[in-house]
């Protein structure tokens, strides 16, 4: 223990299984199987939607949840609980010293535009003008802030005042590791004292699905637990969600008196090629570097992805597998540190997680030390371990 | 040694190689030959028709193979290009070694992507374009929107070390990412980082959604005339793509390796604006926050800065409270600092401009040639700057700013220097 060393004071978590961090402790203690899925709003896809939420408890202006989408929103209210959380949602000095890194993908589209522009392309003289006419025509102004990827934290910035400095991450699964592996090395480095850091998506649109589906990744059908997704036309079951950490060093903790939730004692990250058994060796290496010892309890990110999934689950067979994405779905830019947030929960109520479906192994007594990985089915993959505060 | 550190006792950052292209050419001796010469890239858009459009004038790069291939692969083959340079000159054979940060517009599916899917499916609309994905083989066209796709390229190609890094702070994301290689070599988790800034986004979609916004020029006659910061009659900024390549390095490790030091990336500051989605606060004090931290950061006093590479996005707004904050900054001094704008002749880069101007802010002090801000026939007279009007001059400068600001509250500072002696 160290005055540099990185710890969690605060967490925000927005999920299909409600918002803030009891109702998410509660729905990992007992999980409920099925979780929360929609299946009628995008047949055949299930997803697991976020639940309503009262934007105005954390965006009290209309205009500015009006200048958002949807992710957008999410984002900024989840952001909003992790702020409070820590006791620095309003602290204005607090907020414009503090750094902040979003991890984000953005690229909302406007659905209708998109449909009256697929079907008007046969009958066009020419595609290309008739596309200009309709955009120029059809696209609302306020729309591109609300896709800009950087757009989340900025809108972060006007909604909550952290003004420190303002990053943002693009880059599927591999964004949100990389944004908690810079915001851990800043801060352990004396870069930074006090950061926010987190992401959002929000899938429940045919644009968002699409992004998913152009390479086939979307599971048709009934829910089925990450691990077991094994068959035709079975995948990624893709939710909405945020997560957001406030992280700060134990001597800023400390200076103002905050208990921690747990300490971030390592962050690794790789890039490995997704053939053959590289994918299942680079975890295997990653998990080495980390230092996991045998029988660990591991938050997983695991995606549902056939390969992808099981190459995780052969490299940590020795561990005990918590596939959180079975009851959130996959959150792809979100998922680390959201994953992050459920193993901090777990070291703070000195309790293990449950198995949350077969195969994942019981894990018994309180733990000590509590993993949490993020393998994307396209490139890259993390594993953050963390400690009792 | 001592002389390898800064006023922190951290390691100094040199530049050991930089690479560019621009719509003036490719290549730093291309560019920097136009950009000294007052010429301008900004032509009239070939690349798709301009019918409805307000803004018919670019800075598109129309050269490269993958020119008309999307934005996606376009901002690979500009940054990839610019890294082959900036490799090349830094002498470092074999793998990189050492992360890659990368400054990179968000990727999107092409129209025509768009629609070569749609048109394999039956139906209407999304569910047509989603049964048609799940029944058709798109790799090709899932790989190239996906938003890692371009860093993993350009990790492939030159060896990078790790998971590489995609940043996104709009108009300032060229100078994020060379901030993001500077902590990590402070930090001594490598020895070097390779920066690549890139943005092949000129297309008709991006066009509108800045026209929507009134931020582009509309003086589309002639087209090199259009970008004229700090002129009174500025009406917007000219969208350009672009590439540009830094090859960061520990003074301690070039000097060791008997590397040819270019410049040295002394400081950086950034500050978030928390006013507006689009504009920036009028008091203009988070830019004047930025410039301030990024001259502690270097340990320079503001009486060092002997030039500004200024933002100057040649709208409005900008040009004005980038003015303000300049004024507040540097004081009575400020009119006495030479400052100009690239964006003058190569137009906005966007994701890559913070990375294009650090090269050619570095390049300044390397010829002791100060590009021009052209087409400055109007000064705008509430805008009292030495922006080096329409003609390059002769300068020796030792201490540069540069600045970049952009939608969201980014506001990211550099400060670059000569090789310490």
């Amino acid at each position: 223990m160290g005055p540099q060393d990185v710890v969690i004071t605060g967490i925000g978590l927005v999920s299909c299984l409600g918002e803030g961090t009891e109702a998410h402790w509660q729905a990992f203690r007992s999980p409920q199987l099925p979780p929360p899925v929609n299946t009628e709003a995008f047949p055949p896809y299930p997803v697991h939607m976020v639940p309503e939420i009262d934007l105005n408890l954390q965006i009290p202006k209309r205009g500015d949840q009006r200048q958002m989408e949807a992710w957008q929103r999410l984002g900024v209210y989840t952001a909003g609980l992790a702020l409070d959380d820590a006791g620095m949602k309003s602290d204005e000095t607090m907020c414009a010293s503090m750094d902040m890194i979003v991890a984000a993908a953005g690229g909302e589209r406007d659905v209708q535009v998109d449909e009256t522009i697929m079907s008007g392309a046969g009958q066009a003289a020419d595609f290309e003008v008739f596309l200009n006419e309709r955009l120029t025509n059809d696209l609302r102004p306020t729309l591109f802030p609300a896709q800009l990827s950087n757009l989340l934290a900025g809108n972060i910035s006007i909604v909550h005042k952290v003004t420190g400095s303002s990053r943002t991450m693009m880059g599927e699964e591999g964004a949100g590791i990389s944004a908690l592996a810079t915001a851990v090395a800043r801060l352990s480095s004396g870069q930074s004292t006090h950061m926010l850091v987190g992401a959002a998506i929000h899938n429940e649109a045919p644009d968002k699905l699409m992004v998913f589906e152009t390479g086939q990744l979307l599971h048709q059908g009934p829910w089925q637990p990450v691990w077991s997704r094994t068959g035709e036309g079975q995948g990624s079951i893709i939710g909405s969600g945020a997560a957001f950490l406030v992280l700060e060093t134990r001597a800023h903790a400390d200076a103002r008196g905050r208990k921690a939730y747990a300490t971030i004692e390592k962050v690794v990250a790789g890039r490995t090629k997704r053939e053959g058994h590289a994918l299942r060796d680079g975890i295997a290496a990653l998990a080495s570097d980390a230092g996991l010892a045998s029988g660990s309890l591991i938050v997983s990110g695991a995606t549902g992805m056939r390969d992808i999934t099981q190459a995780e689950e052969q490299a940590l067979e020795a561990h005990a597998l918590r596939g959180y994405g079975s009851l959130t779905g996959h959150l792809r830019e979100v998922q680390m540190p959201f994953g992050v947030a459920i193993a901090a929960l777990a070291l703070a109520h000195g309790e293990a997680l449950p198995p949350i479906s077969e195969p994942e192994k019981p894990f018994s007594g309180a733990p000590e030390r509590v993993a949490a990985t993020s393998v994307s089915t396209t490139r890259g993959e993390g594993i953050v371990v963390l400690a009792r505060a | 040694m001592s002389r390898d550190l800064d006023h922190l006792g951290r390691p100094l950052i040199a530049v050991t190689g930089m690479g560019v292209v621009t719509s003036l050419g490719a290549g730093l001796a291309e560019n920097w030959a136009a950009l000294t010469s007052g010429q301008s890239g900004i032509h009239t858009i070939t690349r798709f028709p301009t019918d409805f459009l307000k803004t018919t004038i670019s800075g598109t790069v129309d050269f490269l193979d993958s020119s008309s291939a999307g934005m996606g692969p376009l901002t690979l083959e500009l940054g990839a290009t610019a890294a082959r340079e900036a490799i090349a000159q830094s002498g470092i054979s074999g793998d990189f070694g050492g992360p890659l940060f990368l400054a990179a517009p968000p990727i999107e599916l092409t129209w025509h992507d768009r629609l070569s899917v749609y048109e394999k499916g039956t139906g209407e609309g999304y569910a047509r374009l989603l049964a048609a994905a799940r029944s058709t083989d798109n790799r090709n066209v899932f790989e190239t929107m996906q938003f890692g796709y371009v860093a993993e390229r350009l990790a492939d190609e030159f060896g990078v070390r790790g998971l590489p890094i995609t940043t996104s702070t709009a108009c300032a994301s060229g100078a994020t990412a060379i901030q993001l290689g500077v902590e990590a070599i402070r930090r001594g988790e490598s020895d070097r980082a390779l920066i690549v800034g890139a943005d092949g986004s000129a297309n008709a979609e991006s066009m509108i959604r800045f026209s929507l916004l009134s931020a582009l020029s509309t003086q589309n006659d002639p087209p090199q005339k259009a970008s004229k910061p700090f002129s009174r009659d500025r009406d917007g900024f000219v969208l350009a793509e672009g590439g540009a390549a830094l090859v960061l390095e520990s003074l301690a490790s070039a000097r060791a390796r008997g590397a040819n030091i270019l410049g040295i990336i002394r400081g950086c500051g950034e500050k978030a604006d928390d006013f507006h989605r689009t504009r920036s606060k009028p008091d203009g004090s988070p830019a004047i926050a930025a410039i301030r931290a990024a001259l502690a950061d270097a340990g320079a006093g503001e009486h060092e800065i002997g030039y500004v590479n200024a933002h100057g996005t040649s709208t409005p707004e900008n040009d004005k409270m980038e003015h303000l904050s300049l004024s507040t900054v540097f004081g009575e001094r400020m009119p006495a600092i030479p400052i100009s704008s690239n964006k003058s002749m190569i137009g906005h880069t966007l994701s890559a401009a913070g990375a294009v101007e650090a090269v050619f802010s570095l390049m300044t002090m390397r010829e002791g040639t100060l590009p021009p801000t052209i087409n400055y026939d109007n000064p705008d007279p509430a805008i009292s700057l030495d922006v080096v009007p329409n003609v390059k001059r002769n300068a020796d400068v030792g201490m540069v700013l540069s600045n970049s600001f952009g939608f969201g509250g980014q506001n990211a500072c550099l400060v670059m220097a000569r090789e310490p002696g």
